[in-house]
Formats: C-alpha cells, sequence, structure tokens
C-alpha cells in the first residue's frame, strides 16, 4: 500500500502534452527528461511535485506517441503510480516495461473530482484503492505483468530470464 | 479468424488463437529510427553482445534531419556505429526517407507478417495486410534480444465504406469522419479492418492513409483487406513475399462489430485544436486565418498528394504573410516530384521545399510555430504544442485543403 497526494488530470492526457517533442533530442540522461515534464501547460508540476505522488487521470491516459521518455520522466520525479479510468496501449506497455505501476479504476476520477480528495492509498498488485474511508477494488493487472513492474522493468525482467536459459 | 488472429497464431506457432488471449509472437521485422538511441542504451543494460537477427533489423533516421543540433548529431554518430558493430544491413541513414513510407519501398513491409516499430505510426503497414504496432524502445531493446514480444490477441472492428468521393474528397476525409464518429479512444487495443468498394479502388497511397490515422483512434493494428493492387505493389518491391499464406480474414470471422460508412455526400473534413477527434467539415471552418501551411509526413506526404496540391498551386502565389512548407515523404517521392515539375510549380508558387523527413509535424525542428500561430497540416496530430507553442494551433486537413488555404490564407472550403 502506498499512500501519495494526488495530481488530477482530466481524458486524453497525450504523450506530447506530458513531454513535448523538441526534447526528444534528449535520449540519456533522465534527470534532464523529467525536467521538461508537463512544461508546455504545467509548469508547476517539475517544481511541486513530491516522491510517491500519484496521478489520477480519466480516459485514454498517455495517447499519441510512442515516445518513452513520457514514461522515462514521470518515473524519474519519483511519481508512485498511475490509476487512470483507461490507457492508450502502448503508454500502458511503456510504464510496465519501466516498472512504473499503473492501475485501470473506472469511475475513479470523477470519484476523486466529487470527493475533493487531495491524498490517496493504493495497492496496485491488489487493485485496492483507499479514499479516505471508502475502499475501492478494481481488477489488478495480469500476473505475469505485475512481475515484470516488481522486477523493476522490461530490462531486470529479461536479465532474470537470460540467466535461467 | 480474423486477419490479426490468422497472424498470431502463425507468429505464436499456434493453430488458432482467440481475442484476449496472450501470445509470445515471433518478429519479422523490427524498425527504429533517432529514437533507436534509446533502444541501443537499453540494449547495451539487458547486456547480451549480439541483436538477435541482425537482418530483421531496419534503421534509418527520419525524425531530425540533418541533424538540427549537436544532441542529434551524437544520436546519429551513435547508431551508426552500432550499425556497424552489429553488422545491420538495412540501414538507410538520412538517405531514404520517412520510415513508414520507406519500409514499403524498400520492400520490407509484407503481408501476414509482425512488423514492430518505435513509432506510434507503425500501424500504417497495415495498409499491406501487416500485423504492424508501435512500441517503446526498452520493450524493442527485448525485441532485439529475443526475437519475440507478447500480445494480447486483439478484437477486431470492421468497417465498410461505400460510395464515390466528391471531386477534390479523398481517404484523409474519410478516415478524419471515422475517427470524429468513434473517438480518440474509440478503437483503443483494437484491430481494425477496411474493406467495401471505395477501399478497393484506393491506390495504395490512399489506403496507407486510412491505416497511419486508425492510431489516432487508438487501434493496435489497422488493416486494409488485401487485394490484386497489393499483391502486385509487394511482389515489386520484395522478393521474399510468401505465397501459401491467405491474407483475408475468413469469412466466419468473429468481429467485435462492422461499421457502414458511406462517402457519396461526405465533404472535405477538418481536426480542428487539439485533438484529432474534434473534426467538423470544412465548410464551419472556414475562414480560419492561417501563418503556415503544411504539405507532408507520414501520413499526406505521398507523389498523389504533391500531384493534388501542384494542380492547385499551379501558376498562383501563396498568400502573402502564409509560409508553405512541402515535405515530400521519401527521397523516391522527392526525386519524381522533382521529375513530373510538381517542385517546380512549388517554389514558383513560393513554397519552401524542404529535404524528405518528419520536419515539424512532431515540433522538432523546421518550421515550429509561435504563440498564437495557426497552422493547416495534412499530418496526423494536432495535440496542444505538438508543433511548437502550447498557445499555437494546428488544424488537420487534405493536401487539397491545406494546398488551397495556402493560396487564400484562410482555411478554404473547396
Amino acid at each position: 500500500m502506498i499512500k501519495g497526494k494526488i495530481w488530477k488530470f482530466g481524458d486524453n492526457i497525450n504523450t506530447d502534452v506530458i513531454y513535448p517533442g523538441r526534447w526528444l533530442k534528449i535520449t540519456g540522461d533522465p534527470k534532464e527528461m523529467a525536467s521538461h515534464s508537463f512544461e508546455g501547460v504545467m509548469p508547476e508540476f517539475v517544481k511541486e511535485i513530491q516522491k510517491g505522488d500519484i496521478i489520477v487521470a480519466g480516459r485514454y491516459f498517455g495517447c499519441g506517441s510512442s515516445r518513452e521518455q513520457a514514461v522515462a520522466c514521470l518515473k524519474h520525479l519519483g511519481i508512485g503510480g498511475i490509476i487512470a479510468e483507461s490507457f492508450a496501449r502502448i503508454y500502458y506497455r511503456n510504464a510496465i516495461n519501466l516498472g512504473l505501476p499503473i492501475l485501470i479504476a473506472p469511475g475513479i476520477s470523477k470519484k476523486v473530482e466529487q470527493g475533493n480528495f487531495d491524498f490517496i492509498e493504493v495497492d496496485f498488485a491488489e487493485g485496492l484503492i483507499k479514499l479516505k474511508d471508502t475502499e475501492i477494488k478494481v481488477t489488478p493487472l495480469p500476473k505475469f505483468i505485475l512481475e515484470i513492474i516488481e522486477e523493476g522493468g522490461l530490462i531486470p525482467h529479461i536479465k532474470k530470464n537470460l540467466v535461467n536459459l | 479468424m480474423t486477419l490479426a488472429e490468422k497472424i498470431l497464431a502463425r507468429a505464436s506457432g499456434k493453430k488458432e488463437v482467440t481475442p484476449g488471449e496472450i501470445v509470445m509472437a515471433k518478429v519479422d521485422v523490427a524498425m527504429s529510427h533517432e529514437n533507436a538511441d534509446v533502444v541501443l542504451r537499453a540494449f547495451r543494460q539487458i547486456g547480451v553482445p549480439k541483436v538477435w537477427n541482425p537482418d530483421k533489423i531496419v534503421l534509418l533516421f527520419d525524425h531530425r534531419v540533418p541533424a538540427e543540433c549537436e544532441k542529434t548529431a551524437e544520436t546519429h554518430k551513435r547508431i551508426r556505429e552500432f550499425v556497424k558493430e552489429q553488422g545491420i544491413k538495412h540501414f538507410y541513414d538520412m538517405q531514404a526517407g520517412i520510415c513508414h513510407q520507406v519500409l514499403p519501398e524498400k520492400g520490407h513491409t509484407r503481408p501476414g507478417e509482425v512488423l514492430v516499430g518505435t513509432d506510434s505510426h507503425t500501424t500504417t503497414h497495415g495498409a499491406f495486410g501487416t500485423f504492424s504496432t508501435g512500441i517503446g524502445a526498452t520493450e524493442m531493446a527485448g525485441v532485439w534480444t529475443t526475437g519475440e514480444i507478447w500480445f494480447k490477441v486483439p478484437t477486431t472492428i470492421k468497417i465498410e465504406v461505400h460510395g464515390k468521393f466528391k471531386p477534390g474528397v479523398s481517404a484523409k476525409d474519410i478516415i478524419l469522419h471515422i475517427i470524429g464518429k468513434l473517438g480518440a479512444d474509440g478503437a483503443d487495443y483494437k484491430s481494425v479492418e477496411f474493406s467495401g468498394p471505395t477501399i478497393k479502388d484506393m491506390s495504395i497511397a490512399s489506403r496507407m492513409v486510412l491505416s497511419n490515422l486508425s492510431m489516432e483512434m487508438g487501434a493496435k493494428v489497422a488493416f486494409v483487406e488485401v487485394d490484386e493492387k497489393t499483391i502486385e505493389y509487394v511482389n515489386r518491391k520484395s522478393k521474399e513475399i510468401s505465397s501459401t499464406f491467405n491474407y483475408t480474414s475468413n469469412p466466419n470471422a468473429n468481429y467485435e462489430k462492422v461499421l457502414e460508412f458511406d462517402v457519396t455526400s461526405l465533404e472535405p473534413q477538418v481536426a480542428c485544436p487539439h485533438s484529432v477527434d474534434n473534426v467538423k467539415p470544412v465548410s464551419e471552418v472556414k475562414g480560419v486565418k492561417i501563418n503556415q501551411a503544411l504539405l507532408g509526413s507520414c501520413t499526406n506526404g505521398r507523389l498523389e498528394d504533391l500531384e493534388v496540391a501542384a494542380k492547385i498551386l499551379n501558376g498562383k502565389k501563396i498568400a502573402k504573410g502564409v509560409r508553405m512548407l512541402v515535405i515530400p515523404a521519401s527521397w523516391e517521392i522527392y526525386l519524381k516530384a522533382m521529375q513530373n515539375g510538381y517542385l517546380e510549380t512549388f517554389i514558383k508558387a513560393g513554397a519552401l521545399v524542404l529535404n524528405p523527413g518528419c520536419g515539424p509535424c512532431l515540433g522538432a525542428h523546421q518550421g515550429i510555430l509561435g504563440a498564437g500561430e495557426v497552422c493547416v497540416s495534412t499530418t496526423n496530430r494536432n495535440f496542444q504544442g505538438r508543433m511548437g507553442s502550447s498557445e499555437s494551433f494546428v488544424y488537420l486537413a487534405s493536401p487539397a485543403v491545406v494546398s488551397t488555404s495556402a493560396i487564400t490564407g484562410e482555411i478554404t472550403e473547396l
């Protein structure tokens, strides 16, 4: 169970907004990447984000480009995970592959909006969400995907399996 | 089985697969552009000395060519060194064009195969009956290591298109219209199949527009029904096509839904800022003043697009205060456009003709927008800040609408 401050986002948050294309020239340094997260639309994000904060978004989070920097930047900032009504498929895979916990929770953004909650507690592996005194249970990610995230992403996962071969 | 199911069954060595099932698929083609630099960093971290099969990897530069800054120059250098080290023979550097145009042209896109690319618009290759989809850089490093990738077998939406286009209306207009109806996530995680008489009549180039833009309704893969036109094109470009595989869905295939569209009375369509599903007929958008008109990209930078534009611009002048950029999608197209006199027409009209590549589509270089500026563009995304300032505006339209608007200086009905 991790507890974090909520960052609320709406529907269709795209990768150009999360990580603008002009910074794709940064290919190595995650710290440098992270400094450009949401810079065009939410410059305060990078300054105010705290380790373990959680993004709660609407439908189709991470749509658009396949740029992995849009996951890497948030992970480097210490985001504890992303909960959304739904994810765009490449972003979903990129998050798994970089070991960033995610959860699909239908109805979550409305609940957070209406309750005006500031903090959220999440058990990504169990699909358990706590908002003050309300508990919400959603379907957790499939086991083999959870395993990749728990191992820290695809690179450690492949390394482990290469050893097993 | 649907075509998506058939290809995934074959690629995973199974007789049959069903939607929802997870399969490990063998990859036939693994494509990357500049972001191969991110891939190779992940590949080094995995630590195996050699890629699984250097002949199945295709690399080129298209996003930032020629290098717009020192960082990109270093990226290009690192990839060139990697190509040499690994013995990757299908490497086109910056002498070919945009990946989604170059791979079919050079015979790397074949029906029935699995093609993954570190670019979301890899769905384009579905126009040839290829199971093709975009993946991230780390996942590609996994493919370079093992030659395999997991897929959840998608459900399929069949889209049948009927009717003849009115003059000046094209593939771009029908696909924008469809995206407007289905929404930005209307096909998220799904396979899409285009068929019907209108599609059959379309050129290969027009079919690629459908598969390319299907990404903007979330499609995982977007097939156009394979026919003799497809086979003729692929055979001309590639010597490796398999003749034993049936590239169409079975008649009893299970579709999640079947949608029908008729283009007979369709008007030119425009996707308004800041989302691709914010689609309106051009008559409702006309009069919007523009600063830039962009003709090009993996969506609409093909020869037939340049031909439409050249016909409209022939003997005309770009409006004062408007800059028009023309970016052919590949060197092959660039050369043909020159031989056909299109480039001369563009230059005489006052357009800037740039080298093949992605250009300013993703806001990296070559035509960035300032605050308050408006661009009408044949590209595929109009997200806030995509082409530059977060306070700029991108309208997506067909080559015909973009060229006409360049002359008048405002979004113009044909």
